[in-house]
């Protein structure tokens, strides 16, 4: 099949069990999470959930249905990566006295566009941010000083999209609301 | 302000709020506030004492599908709370709305394997519309308004609310409002005219259109017009299992159930339509068999509440999101009338072959003595009762007797566990049918084996003097398995037979009245002597065990391959 990797991004009221709620729905279908990040979003007490998961669309379509159909969640999309703007995070712990002998600091700094945010006489911590193949470029090049300590963050993404679905929608539930209380009146 | 009551006061009246005035349940150490406030209010909140959980909970289910109401169960924590799985996953499954109260233990004792905890949120998250724990007081009451709201509206379902004990016993303000809105949820939703615009136009240039039925036509109130539309398009009607009786059976456009053990008419000529109209369905794999040979030559409109319905099994061409009644109601004056005569005879010409080739043998069997077939007894029994009876059935043979055997000239009238296939879910659900229409002739069929499964329940009947037709057709034997066993198992029968007590003499220990039909000329007469009796009956009937339901398409094959016994296909004459 079609299998490439999507994103989900999915819109919930911010309650206790949504997490649960949310990746049943994968488990039940036998889908690995790749990755997942839940913050807060730009609007106030609605929650994000960033979702990667290598699928085929059909299966993907009808998990962000599923999801959707669930009470809490506002609205939940399906994302290939050229609709998104996305980036994760990684950390390596490096020792740092083969890398000061081997003299190669600047050059990883400047290749990878990394960051150092600590260093000691027995480790120096690396910082990348991109997306995974950058990472894990960085994480080739640091493989012969040997990485004592490597992790990357989940993806987190926002679309390229000209409309905020999100905003609409609850603009959408407003009028909604309005209609429901007139019609009860 | 008022005075303060306590969260299991207020639970009570929240539910008195909600006009529910039928509850169906079993005490326990977690929920004995409640239990204790319900004795205050015995005289408008009736309480029912099922035998055990799981029978609660079907009749409730029982008692929503024929009350129209949301069906309310109470239980303890622990093992009270897993006893109801069963049902909230058939309710979740069928779509049946209920409100499914669970006592759990104090909040401080919440994760720490106290007695009786179970994480009865973590159980039926899966299982349910919504599920909610409620562990303050003053919690209570905008709970349950949400619950009734979620269970009821748009595709209806089980919600479980899990009331910690300690919220139970604290004080709170009562107030209570219903629940009209909710932002993350639309029950309602808008129809895009632009869809229905579309689908008119598919019917109106389909040559060979058929409606399929399901339970979401009732649902959503929308016999009248479902039969308005066949009526002005000329489309014939099939119907799924939980469709059965969203159009009377004597109606010239039904053309008969869908499925595995469905008739032949709208299962071969699902494969013929070039328009499959599909209503308040999901395309279940017990109606489409294998998806690949499904309705090869027909578009198909789907009109559902449920968005993730669609494209899930079967692609759309055009789907419509929103509540049935209203979808037909803006469709039917876009359609154009039309006649089609041969097509709709198509079918009858198909079920005809059905009735010479199956049904007969099932309900004129050729020897006027001996053990009977379940065709046969369904059949009578439903005339006995002028088609009027609600069916209910339990799961197994007896079902897909009691569904296909049993006429309807009352809308909604069909009452059966689908999705799930629940054994042990029948006589629960007629005592709770009976409860909820208690001017109604209730009749259930019943399978030796799944009679046994919630037998204890007798005691409901007893006690609540609830008088429900009790059909046993018994063969002593799990009689649908045996079928699977001697089709594609080479007959062996394995942990089928069944050594079974005396029925008539168990029933008459709950002092139900009753009698054995042993022999085919006793039938007839049991039958009166069961439809004139006011008040519960069973009627213990020796059936065959050899016998079989046909037609069948077995599993994996498509619609239209069907057999008519256990050799022959059927092959069509056109
Ligand atoms: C709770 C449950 N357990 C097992 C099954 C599998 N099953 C389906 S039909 C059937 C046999 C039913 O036997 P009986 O109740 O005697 O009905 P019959 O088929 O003989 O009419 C079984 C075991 C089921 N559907 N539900
Ligand atoms: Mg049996």
């Amino acid at each position: 099949m079609d299998d490439q990797l999507y994103t989900i991004t999915v819109f919930t009221e911010n309650q206790v069990g949504l997490l649960n709620q949310i990746s049943i729905i994968f488990t039940r279908r036998c889908l690995n999470i790749e990755s997942m990040t839940v913050s807060a979003c730009s609007i106030h007490g609605v929650h994000k959930f960033t979702i990667t998961c290598r699928s085929n669309r059909t299966m993907m379509e009808h998990v962000v249905k599923q999801i959707e159909r669930r009470i809490d969640v506002l609205r939940a999309f399906l994302h290939t990566d050229d609709e998104l703007v996305y980036q994760e995070v990684a950390l390596y712990k490096v020792p740092t006295n083969r890398l000061l002998q081997e003299g190669h600091l600047e050059g990883i700094i400047r290749r990878n566009g990394a960051r150092v945010l600590e260093i000691t006489d027995e480790y120096t911590i690396f910082e990348k941010t991109g997306h995974k193949s950058e990472t894990e470029r960085l994480f080739e090049e640091l493989k012969e000083f040997g990485i004592r300590q490597f992790v990357r963050s989940g993806r987190v993404a926002v679309t390229k999209n000209k409309t905020e679905f999100v905003d609409l929608f609850l603009k959408e539930q407003q009028a909604r609301k309005q209609r429901v209380e007139s019609k009860s009146e | 302000m008022s005075e303060k009551i306590t969260g299991a006061e207020a639970l009570i009246r929240a539910l008195i709020d909600e006009g529910v005035d039928t509850v169906f349940g079993y005490p326990g150490g977690s929920i004995m506030p409640v239990y204790d406030k319900l004795y205050d209010y015995t005289d408008r909140l009736h309480h029912h004492l099922a035998r055990h959980e799981q029978g609660a909970i079907h009749a409730a289910q029982g008692y929503a599908r024929a009350s129209h109401r949301t069906g309310v169960v109470i239980a303890t924590s622990g093992p009270g709370a897993t006893n109801l799985v069963t049902g909230i996953s058939d309710a979740m499954m069928d779509s049946t709305p209920l409100v499914v109260i669970t006592g759990q233990v104090a909040t401080g004792f919440l994760g720490k394997d106290a007695f009786q905890e179970t994480d009865v949120i973590g159980v039926t998250l899966p299982i349910t519309k919504w599920a909610v724990q409620i562990r303050r007081p003053e919690d209570v009451a905008p709970a349950v308004a949400r619950a009734f709201y979620i269970a009821s509206s748009g595709r209806p379902g089980p919600v479980v609310l899990d009331f910690a004990k300690d919220a139970q016993t604290s004080l709170t303000d009562y107030c209570f409002e219903p629940c009209k809105f909710i932002r993350s949820y639309d029950p309602d939703p808008i129809i895009d005219e632009a869809k229905v615009a579309e689908a008119a136009s598919l019917i109106n240039s389909a040559q060979r259109p058929m409606i399929l039925s399901g339970h979401g036509v009732m649902l959503s109130h929308a016999e009248k017009e479902l039969v308005e539309l066949a009526e002005k398009a000329h489309i014939p009607v099939a119907c799924t299992m939980l469709g059965l009786s969203s159009i009377p059976t004597a109606h010239p456009l039904y053309k008969g159930m869908l499925g595995m053990h469905g008739n032949i008419g709208p299962n071969v000529n699902t494969n013929r339509a070039d328009l499959i109209v599909a209503v308040g369905m999901r395309f279940d794999d017990r109606v489409t068999g294998d998806v690949k040979k499904y309705a090869p030559n027909a578009k198909i409109v789907h009109i559902d509440i449920d968005a993730s319905e669609f494209d899930k099994t079967v692609r759309t061409d055009t789907h419509i999101h929103g509540d049935a009644k209203k979808v037909l109601l803006a469709l039917i004056p876009q359609v154009n009338p039309a006649i089609r005569h041969e097509w709709a005879a198509s079918f009858d010409r198909h079920n005809a072959a059905e009735r010479e080739l199956v049904i007969k043998r099932e309900i004129e069997p050729d020897s006027p003595t001996g053990p009977m077939l379940m065709g046969e007894v369904v059949s009578k029994v439903s005339e006995a009762f002028g088609h009027k009876a609600i069916t209910v059935t339990d799961v197994g043979q007896n079902q897909m007797f009691g569904v296909r055997y049993s006429g309807f000239t009352e809308t909604d009238s069909c009452i059966t566990s689908g999705g799930l296939g629940t054994m042990g879910f029948g006589l629960p659900a007629a005592i709770g049918a009976k409860i909820g229409a208690p001017k109604r002739q209730v009749v259930l069929y019943v399978g030796d084996g799944g009679l046994q499964m919630t037998l204890q329940e007798l005691g409901m009947i007893m006690e609540y003097n609830v008088g429900v037709k009790i059909v046993l057709l018994n063969n002593n034997f799990l009689g649908n398995v045996r079928q699977w066993q001697y089709l594609f198992f080479n007959g062996r029968y394995s942990a089928t037979p069944m050594l079974n007590p005396d029925f008539v003499a168990v029933a008459a220990a709950y002092g139900i009245k009753g009698e054995d039909v042993a022999d085919r000329t006793e039938l007839a007469g049991a039958i009166s002597r069961m439809a004139a009796h006011d008040g519960a009956y069973l009627l213990n009937v020796n059936i065959d065990p050899t016998d079989m339901v046909f037609p069948m398409t077995p599993g994996g094959a498509g619609v239209d391959e069907i057999l008519l016994n256990e050799k022959d296909h059927y092959i069509p004459k056109d």
